[in-house]
C-alpha cells in the first residue's frame, strides 16, 4: 500500500513542478480578478457575477489541468522509458494506476483550494462581509471537485491505451457531452425502438456532470439539499471508481514495447 | 492463482459493481434534481443574454432547449400538473436562439395561451412570443394563423383582434387560401361552433408536432360532443312540445323518426337520456374540453393527450 | 534452483490491423542461468535480445512458455524484490533531482534511502546503474549496460560489474560488443531472429586452437622462407604478425635468428569469440535444445 502512496506522492510532485500549472492557476486568479471589475460596472449583481465568473473558472481550469496532465500520466511514461525501471521493481500494475490517480486528484483538489481562496477573497471585497447563503459556495466547490474526480478517472483511463493526443479529446468531448447529460436523457425518454435503446444506454454511461453543476444556483443563493450531496457522492465515487478498474483491467494486459 | 489473475478478476467485479451503482445513484440524482436545471432558466433575465454566451452555437442550443421546453410540458402534463410557470421562458430562450423555428412558436399558442390544466395560461405571453415570430418571419402565413388563434381563445374571446389577425396573414404571399375563410367566419360567426371546427382543423393542418395535432383532435371530439348533444337536447325539446311529454329513452325518438338508432358519441357509447330531458354523456372523462353532456357537478379531470 | 530460467518463453505480437500478420519476435527460449553466474546475451539487433529482457521483467507478457527467476514464477511480484534492471538507453524523470530519482526508486522496492545513501550518486549514466542495484538485488539484468558510453564510463561498468560477480551476484547482461563479452562473462548465449543459436562457455569456446601459434616480430618484409611453412602473416607499420602450425614453430625461429629479426612474441593461437559469434549467426538456424 505504501507503494501507492510513494508513486501518488511523486506524481503530485511532478505536476507542482510542472510549469503549465503555474501558468493556468496565474490565469485563473486573474480571471477572479476580472470578476470584480465586471461586477462593479454592473451595480447589484456584483455578489452573483463573482461567484458564477469565480467558480466558473475554478471549474474550467481544473477540467483543462486535469486533462492536459491527465493525458500524459501513463502515456508519457510509456514513451519516454521511465515506467521499465518502476515497473521492474516490485510494484504491482494496478498500484502504479492507482497511485497516479490520487497523486493527479490531490493535485487539483489543492489547485481548487489556492483558486477558492482567490474567489472567497473576492466575494469579501465586493460584499465586505460574508453571509450565510456563502456556505452553499463551498458546497458548490465540493462538486467541482467531485468532477474532476471522475474526470481524472477518465483520463486516466484514455491514457492507458492511446495517444496523448486522442486522450485528450475523449476526456474533452466526454466533459461537454456530460454536462448535457440531463438533457441526453431527456433525449432518450423521448425517442423510440432501437435509438431509445442506444441513447439510454449513451445517456447512463456518460458522467452525470450536469447534476455536479450547481453554480447558477448558488449564485442566486438557493440552498442545495443534504440528499442531492449524499447521491452526487455516491455517484462520483462509483463512477471512478469503474473507470479507474477500467484502466487497470487494460494496462494489467498492456504489453510495453 | 497469480497475481496478474487476482487483479483482473477483483478488478472485473469491481467495475460492474461500480458500474451498476453508478447507474442508480444517477437515477436518485435525477429525482432530486427534478427541474433543478430548467430552474435555472428562471435566472436569466434577458434570452439575449443566453445568445451572447452560446458563443455562436445557436442551433445546437436551440434544439437543446426546445427539447427541454416539450419534455417538461409533456412531463408535468403527464403528471397532471396544474401550472406550467417555466414554459414561456423556454419558448422565449429557445426562439431567442433560433428566431425561426416556427414549431416552437405554434407550441407557444397551443401551450402557453390556454388556462390550467390544459396550458400555462399566460395569454398575454404567447401574444408577445408570436408577434416575434412574426417580426423575424414576416412571410411565414402560420404565426398569423397561430396570432389569431390565440386571440380567439383569450377569456374573454377577442374576436375582433382574431379576425385582423388572419387578416394581415392574406396578405402574406403565398398565404394558404382558407386563412381568408376564417378571417370572413371570425368577422361573422365568430361565437358558433363551426368556426370552432374550422380553428382547430387548422391547427391540426398547419403543424407536424405531435401534441399540437393531439390537442387539436380532443377539441375536435369535444366539438362534435358539443354538437351531438345541442342537437339532440333540441330534438327532445321539440318532442316535448309535440307530445306533452319527456321522451322515456331514445327509442321513443327513434319512434318519432326523429333519429335512426341510438346515438352514440365519438367513442361508440350511447348517449344517456336522463328523466329531465337532458343529454349526458356515458364516460366524460373521455372528453376533456366539452361543455356539453356533462353531469351535475362533474368537475373535468385534467386533459389527457392520447 | 536456477537464478533464472525460461522454459520455451516465446512472444509473437499479433501486427496489422486486422492482425492478421503475426510477427515472431521469440522463438520458445529455454535457458537456465546458474547463482553467482555472468551470463552474456549475444545478437544483432533486432534479435530479441530486448524482449527476452522484457518478458523477464514482466514488461511484456508472453504468449507460451513460462520464466522463474529465483525459482519463483515472474508473475509473483515480490521476486522483483531481488532484482535490479537497467533498460537500454533509460531515461529518467526530469523533474526530480538525481538524490530523489533515486530515493524514490530505493522506496518502491521496499528499503529505506537513508540505508544506501553510499550508492546513491550524482551521474545520470551512473544514476542508471545505481537504481539497478541499490536494494542489493540477488540477481541484476542489464540491457545494453555500455551503450553510449565513452572508454571510461566503460571502464567504469565492467569494473562494477566485475565487483557484482565478486559479491556473489548473478548477472545477466546483453550486448552486441564481444570483447566485453569475452572479459566478462562465464558463459555466453546467442540470440539472432528470435532464436537462440547457441550457448557455452566462453573458456571453452575460446579455448587454444590445437597445433597452432602466433610470432609477432619487427619488419618490413616477409622473409623468403615462411611461404613454406604454410603461415598466414599480416603487415601493419613495421610489426608482421603470423599464424603458423606448431610443428613449423622451430624452423620460423630459426629463420627469424638469420636474418637478425627481433622477435615480440610467441603465443598460442586462441579462437575468438567473435568466430564462434559469426559462426552462430551466419549457419542455419536449428533448435538449440535445451542449455546446461
Amino acid at each position: 500500500m505504501s507503494r501507492v502512496v510513494h508513486i501518488a506522492s511523486n506524481t503530485f510532485r511532478e505536476a507542482v513542478r510542472d510549469r503549465v500549472l503555474y501558468n493556468l492557476v496565474a490565469f485563473a486568479v486573474l480571471l477572479s480578478g476580472a470578476a470584480i471589475l465586471v461586477g462593479q460596472i454592473s451595480i447589484d449583481i456584483e455578489r452573483l457575477v463573482v461567484v458564477n465568473l469565480g467558480l466558473t473558472a475554478v471549474s474550467l481550469f481544473g477540467v483543462v489541468i486535469a486533462i492536459f496532465i491527465g493525458i500524459g500520466l501513463v502515456s508519457k511514461e510509456i514513451e519516454k522509458r521511465t515506467l521499465y525501471t518502476v515497473l521492474s521493481r516490485p510494484v504491482r500494475r494496478w498500484e502504479f494506476i492507482v497511485g497516479k490517480f490520487f497523486g493527479l486528484t490531490g493535485t487539483l483538489v489543492v489547485n481548487t483550494v489556492c483558486m477558492a481562496i482567490g474567489v472567497f477573497a473576492a466575494l469579501l471585497y465586493v460584499s465586505h462581509k460574508f453571509q450565510a447563503s456563502d456556505r452553499w459556495i463551498l458546497v458548490a466547490l465540493y462538486f467541482i471537485v467531485l468532477q474532476f474526480l471522475i474526470l481524472c478517472s477518465l483520463t486516466l483511463l484514455f491514457s492507458s491505451f492511446s495517444s496523448p493526443l486522442l486522450s485528450a479529446v475523449f476526456a474533452f468531448s466526454l466533459f461537454v457531452i456530460g454536462s448535457f447529460a440531463e438533457d441526453l436523457r431527456g433525449f432518450a425518454g423521448m425517442s423510440h425502438g432501437l435509438t431509445q435503446g442506444l441513447a439510454t444506454g449513451a445517456a447512463y454511461l456518460v458522467p452525470n456532470f450536469s447534476a455536479l453543476n450547481v453554480i447558477g444556483q448558488v449564485a442566486h443563493e438557493q440552498a442545495i439539499s443534504g440528499r442531492l450531496i449524499a447521491y452526487n457522492t455516491g455517484y462520483a465515487l462509483a463512477y471512478s471508481a469503474m473507470a479507474i478498474c477500467g484502466a487497470v483491467l487494460i494496462f494489467e494486459r498492456r504489453n510495453l514495447k | 492463482m497469480s497475481g496478474s489473475r487476482k487483479v483482473t478478476v477483483a478488478a472485473s467485479i469491481l467495475l460492474l459493481l461500480s458500474l451498476a451503482s453508478s447507474v442508480l445513484l444517477l437515477r436518485r440524482v435525477d429525482q432530486v434534481r427534478s427541474h433543478a436545471t430548467l430552474e435555472e432558466v428562471l435566472y436569466f433575465s434577458s434570452p439575449k443574454w443566453i445568445k451572447r454566451m452560446s458563443l455562436g452555437y445557436d442551433g445546437l442550443l436551440a434544439d437543446i432547449y426546445w427539447t427541454r421546453a416539450v419534455q417538461y410540458f409533456g412531463s408535468r402534463h403527464v403528471a397532471h400538473a396544474t401550472d406550467y410557470k417555466l414554459l414561456a421562458p423556454l419558448l422565449e430562450i429557445t426562439t431567442a436562439l433560433d428566431p425561426k423555428l416556427i414549431v416552437a412558436y405554434q407550441f407557444g399558442a397551443n401551450f402557453v395561451a390556454p388556462k390550467p390544466p390544459e396550458g400555462a395560461g399566460m395569454p398575454d405571453k404567447a401574444v408577445a412570443l408570436v408577434e416575434y415570430g412574426i417580426r423575424n418571419n414576416p412571410d411565414n402565413w402560420k404565426l398569423y394563423y397561430e396570432l389569431g388563434f390565440i386571440y380567439y381563445y383569450m377569456d374573454p374571446p377577442e374576436h375582433a383582434k382574431a379576425a385582423e389577425a388572419f387578416d394581415r396573414g392574406t396578405k402574406v404571399p403565398n398565404a394558404h387560401p382558407f386563412l381568408r375563410v376564417l378571417a370572413a367566419q371570425m368577422a361573422q360567426h365568430a361565437g358558433e361552433i363551426q368556426t370552432a371546427r374550422m380553428l382547430w382543423q387548422a391547427a391540426y393542418a398547419t403543424t407536424q408536432d405531435d401534441l399540437i395535432r393531439k390537442n387539436a383532435v380532443t377539441h375536435l371530439r369535444a366539438l362534435k360532443v358539443d354538437e351531438d348533444i345541442t342537437g339532440l337536447e333540441k330534438m327532445v325539446a321539440t318532442y316535448q312540445e309535440q307530445t306533452g311529454m319527456l321522451p322515456a329513452s331514445f327509442n321513443a325518438l327513434v319512434g318519432a323518426g326523429m333519429l335512426l338508432g341510438v346515438p352514440v358519441d365519438p367513442n361508440g357509447k350511447p348517449y344517456q337520456l336522463m328523466f329531465d330531458g337532458s343529454i349526458e354523456l356515458r364516460t366524460p372523462e373521455d372528453f376533456p374540453f366539452v361543455e356539453k353532456g356533462l353531469p351535475p357537478g362533474y368537475k373535468p379531470g385534467p386533459p389527457k393527450l392520447h | 534452483m536456477f537464478a533464472i530460467e525460461t522454459i520455451n518463453l516465446e512472444k509473437t505480437y499479433a501486427v496489422g490491423f486486422w492482425r492478421k500478420k503475426p510477427r515472431v519476435a521469440l522463438r520458445p527460449l529455454n535457458l537456465a542461468v546458474e547463482e553467482g553466474e555472468v551470463f552474456g546475451f549475444l545478437g544483432p539487433n533486432g534479435a530479441g535480445k530486448t524482449t527476452t529482457l522484457k518478458l523477464l521483467m514482466g514488461l511484456v507478457l508472453p504468449t507460451g512458455g513460462t520464466a522463474r527467476i529465483l525459482g519463483k514464477s515472474i508473475n509473483e511480484a515480490e521476486v522483483k524484490a531481488q532484482i535490479g534492471f537497467l533498460p537500454e538507453q533509460p531515461y529518467f524523470y526530469d523533474y526530480l533531482t538525481a538524490k530523489e530519482l533515486l530515493e524514490y526508486y530505493a522506496r518502491l522496492s521496499g528499503v529505506e534511502p537513508k540505508e544506501r545513501t553510499g550508492k546513491i550518486d550524482a551521474m545520470l549514466q551512473r544514476v542508471g546503474l545505481a537504481q539497478a542495484i541499490l536494494h542489493d538485488p540477488k540477481v541484476v539484468f542489464l540491457d545494453e549496460p555500455m551503450s553510449g558510453l565513452d572508454p571510461t564510463g566503460r571502464r567504469e561498468v565492467r569494473d562494477l560489474m566485475e565487483e557484482l560477480k565478486q559479491q556473489g551476484k548473478t548477472v545477466f547482461f546483453s550486448t552486441h560488443i564481444l570483447s566485453d563479452a569475452e572479459a566478462l562473462c562465464d558463459r555466453v548465449a546467442v540470440i539472432h531472429r528470435g532464436e537462440l543459436r547457441g550457448i557455452g562457455r566462453v573458456a571453452e569456446l575460446t579455448a587454444s586452437v590445437a597445433g597452432k601459434v602466433e610470432m609477432i616480430w619487427n619488419g618490413n618484409a616477409v622473409p623468403a622462407g615462411f611461404s613454406g611453412l604454410g603461415a598466414e602473416c599480416h603487415i601493419s607499420g613495421d610489426t608482421i604478425r603470423a599464424a603458423l602450425p606448431e610443428a613449423q614453430q622451430e624452423a620460423a625461429l630459426e629463420i627469424l635468428r638469420r636474418e637478425r629479426l627481433r622477435l615480440i612474441s610467441l603465443t598460442p593461437v586462441r579462437s575468438s569469440l567473435e568466430e564462434y559469434y559469426l559462426q552462430k549467426v551466419n549457419s542455419a538456424a536449428k533448435p538449440a535444445g535445451v542449455a546446461q
